[in-house]
């Protein structure tokens, strides 16, 4: 016996299996990342020279911001990529879908032209408590991208072969993939600020 | 459904291995998650023993295992337990009991084996996902184990793992700390599949009103367990950077260890840990519960043919528990200096959260009131666990406000309030969810003789344990004594009940011979029986037992009433399954 609304929506609810699934996995995932910004706040409360650690850092504000318009763009052509599937386009969302993937590996090269700056200058995390968020913080992130870089090449790679046996359910992966793909752009969204600008 | 929705387990034959080892089926899995875990019990049981061995006859050579240890041995040389030793034993008998026991087997094998057949589903939603979680657990507890093996031992800074003692450690805490990382992975992928699967593949005509109460406690602890955990990964990969990379999360300025300064940045804080375990093992507390209030519901309803009382008041409570469950984390954090204004915050909300406690289990004792209750193996179980959860439960209140808790915090009372709660209540809710499902996995049933002589030793023993644990406590002895508070003016009035709850112990582990065998020798030779042999109501009865593999029904069944209708007036029968159309 199949399992049911593996492509189309439970009429009750609203929603298929896999969104839903991804739905609920993003709220685990709020409460990671919300663990960890509260004990940044908290280690940042007790800190008496919290800014003195932050301007020794010497964090780059320009690859900062260049990251993060990346990761916005990347956001954006996951989008087209999805919409190009929904009007049967696949050499288009082949297009978008490999930007996306250029896109998040740029990221991935800039994060590591940061973290060789910092280790150069003997900074590392046991050096002080705002290096050592600032690591664990950005490197979980850094995790989650490549986490992501691998599932879309596989989804553009081998896991394309199933356009051509199930284009529904090959849409509903991509959706899914977008859905993570928005979080962790949104998780850098909040972390680009908290740790580069305050 | 359309032609697209056929993709998923389907129905192809599968090797061994498939079938057995790397099965995507919701019953195999099930039954690993059920098995694994047994064992892991077991052997956080037989850890305890050892400790329960030292606390009677402190120093003195263990006559079982004196041979067994060379005269050398950094555990226990000559069968004298160490104490390094012991507080290993200590902190690995609470992480593999809760994480590697109750949990895995009240969720991951009733679960998995039981909530797809009450909703009426072919599977779980992810097949795939679910063996990956069996697997991460699985990986979790080996970890675990071989941190034995490792110079120091094991994890030693208690199930808690408190900063900075926990820092500092042995490498035991780092494997402790990776293996929790597997087991919250697992726990994790999990509570994503029980509850899509719960929202989406209720069978026709099964609305959120008519899910059996079981099936409601599994969802509310699902819940639980997606959003508990992530802030206890996130405390465990900062406490992995504190051991392996030198930060200072949790270590703060000046730390002398041994008249030593210790080399780190500082400026960390000992009670972020605190603060992040105990918002996950609050809710874990429920997690521990909720799935054997479940099943003591089911088995109530049963036995004493008439519907549960006020199904909707414990729906609501059960949501509600959940909720509050997320609020009360501090109240293990009294002693650390908070202020009255924070203190009095979380002495309100733990009163509060009694209330749908003491709701649910009101509403199962009232469900007796008027019942023609049978005596059935499960049921006797079912029984006890209503008073032995109260006890549990009630001797929690003194320790949920400060004034009291400031005389009780870290006696033996503690131990005997949560041990009341977990042994004797859910692990009997667990042998009775065993001993009621057992027809529906082999199509056997287990020995009725062989359950009693089970049980009534077992509930003799699980009191003669814990019970002398609250005067102990009372009386001000310390739970983490080596010498099991020999050596103290104030214990040695009441130093004789150490020998009480050890031969109580002892005799546990013993009875428990009856329930292996009994389980055992039932699978080939138990006494065959029909697919509902309990004259039960919910929808997993109306599937062949065992239930077909990759589908569980002949045909998918259909909800036409809610899950408890027992001797409905003027039908024919005592009870109206919800799988039975109209009454002819």
């Amino acid at each position: 016996m199949d399992i049911p609304y593996i492509v189309h929506a439970r009429p009750d609810t609203g929603v298929n299996n896999g969104k839903l699934g991804v739905w609920l996995f993003l709220a685990s995932e709020v409460m990671l990342f919300g663990a960890l910004f509260s004990t940044y706040v908290f280690l940042r409360v007790g800190a008496s020279d919290w800014h003195t650690w932050h301007s020794e850092a010497g964090l780059s504000i320009p690859i900062g911001t260049t990251n993060t318009i990346v990761l916005i763009t990347s956001s954006i052509t996951m989008v087209m990529a999805w919409a190009s599937l929904m009007m049967k386009e696949f050499g288009k969302f082949r297009l978008y879908f490999g930007l996306t993937i250029a896109l998040a590996l740029v990221f991935m090269l800039f994060k590591a032209i940061e973290y060789n700056a910092k280790f150069s200058h003997g900074h590392f995390p046991g050096t002080n408590n705002f290096l050592a968020i600032y690591y664990v913080l950005t490197g979980l992130h850094a995790l989650h991208i490549l986490g992501g870089i691998i599932v879309n090449s596989y989804l553009i790679g081998p896991g394309a072969k199933l356009w051509r046996t199930n284009a529904a359910q090959f849409t509903c992966r991509i959706e899914a993939a977008g859905l993570y793909w928005h979080f962790v752009d949104l998780v850098w969204i909040f972390l680009f600020p908290t740790l580069y600008l305050l | 459904m359309s032609a697209d929705d056929h993709v998923g387990s389907g129905n192809a034959k599968h090797g061994f291995w498939r079938t057995y080892v790397f099965s995507t089926d919701h019953k195999t899995i099930g039954l690993q998650y059920g098995l694994t875990a047994m064992c892991f019990l077991l052997f956080g049981f037989g850890l305890m023993l050892l400790m329960r061995w030292q606390l009677a006859y402190p120093e003195e050579a263990n006559p079982l295992l004196k041979n067994l240890f060379g005269e050398n041995h950094p555990f226990m040389p000559g069968g004298v337990m160490m104490p390094d030793f012991y507080n290993q034993l200590g902190a690995m008998h609470g992480t593999i009991m809760v994480f590697l026991g109750i949990v895995p087997i009240a969720v991951g094998a009733f679960g998995n084996y039981v909530v797809p057949l009450q909703i009426g589903a072919p599977d779980m939603a992810f097949p795939k996902l679910n063996m990956a979680s069996y697997w991460c657990y699985f990986v979790g507890g080996v970890i675990m184990l071989a941190s034995f093996f490792v110079p120091g031992g094991a994890a030693n800074s208690g199930w808690t793992s408190y900063a900075p003692l926990s820092v500092i450690a042995t490498d035991g805490q780092t494997f402790w700390l990776i293996g929790m990382i597997a087991l919250i992975t697992s726990s994790l992928l999990g509570a994503v599949n029980f509850i899509v699967t719960i929202i989406q593949l209720r069978a026709e005509g099964m609305t959120f009103m008519r899910l059996p109460f079981f099936v409601w406690a599994q969802l509310v602890t699902a819940f639980l367990l997606l959003l508990a955990f992530p802030p206890l990964e996130a405390a465990g990969i900062l406490q992995l950077m504190d051991r392996v990379a030198g930060t200072s999360f949790f270590l703060p300025s000046g730390l002398v260890i041994s008249g030593q300064p210790l080399q780190v940045a500082g400026g960390g804080s000992a009670l972020l840990w605190q603060h992040l375990f105990w918002f996950l093992a609050h809710p874990e507390v429920y997690v521990l519960i909720l799935p054997a209030l479940g099943i003591v519901a089911e088995i109530i309803a049963n036995n004493t043919r008439r519907p549960l009382w006020g199904y909707r008041s414990m729906v609501y409570s059960t949501i509600f528990l959940g909720f509050m469950s997320f609020i009360v984390w501090a109240h293990h954090m009294f002693l650390t200096g908070m202020s009255t204004g924070i203190s009095s915050f979380f002495q309100t909300t733990t009163m509060i959260i009694s209330i749908p406690s003491v709701v649910i289990l009101t509403a199962l004792v009232i469900s007796l009131w008027g019942g023609s209750i049978r005596f059935t193996a499960p049921m006797l179980y079912a029984l006890a666990f209503l008073p032995m959860f109260a006890i549990g439960g009630l001797t929690g209140l003194p320790l949920g406000l400060s004034a009291s808790d400031i005389a009780l915090h870290d006696t033996y009372y503690v131990i005997g309030h949560f041990h009341y709660i977990v042994a004797p209540g859910t692990i009997f809710a667990v042998f009775a969810g065993i001993h009621y499902w057992f027809p529906k996995i082999t199509g056997r049933k287990m020995n009725d003789t062989l359950a009693k002589l089970h049980f009534w030793p077992s509930l003799l023993f699980m009191n003669g344990i814990f019970m002398p644990m609250l005067v102990q406590g009372l009386a001000g002895v310390s739970r983490r004594l080596y010498d099991g508070g020999a050596a103290y003016a104030h214990a040695q009035d009441v130093l004789y009940l150490n020998k009480v709850m050890s031969h109580s112990a002892f005799g546990l582990g013993v009875v428990q011979v009856i329930f292996i065998i009994n389980l055992v020798w039932s699978i080939k030779s138990g006494e065959k029986v029909s697919r509902n042999p309990w004259d039960a109501t919910t929808l997993e009865w109306a599937a062949p037992s065992p239930p077909l593999p990759h589908g569980n029904f002949e045909t998918l069944p259909v909800a036409y009433r809610g899950p408890t209708e027992y001797s409905v007036p003027g039908s024919s029968s005592d009870f109206t399954p919800q799988f039975q159309a109209e009454e002819s």
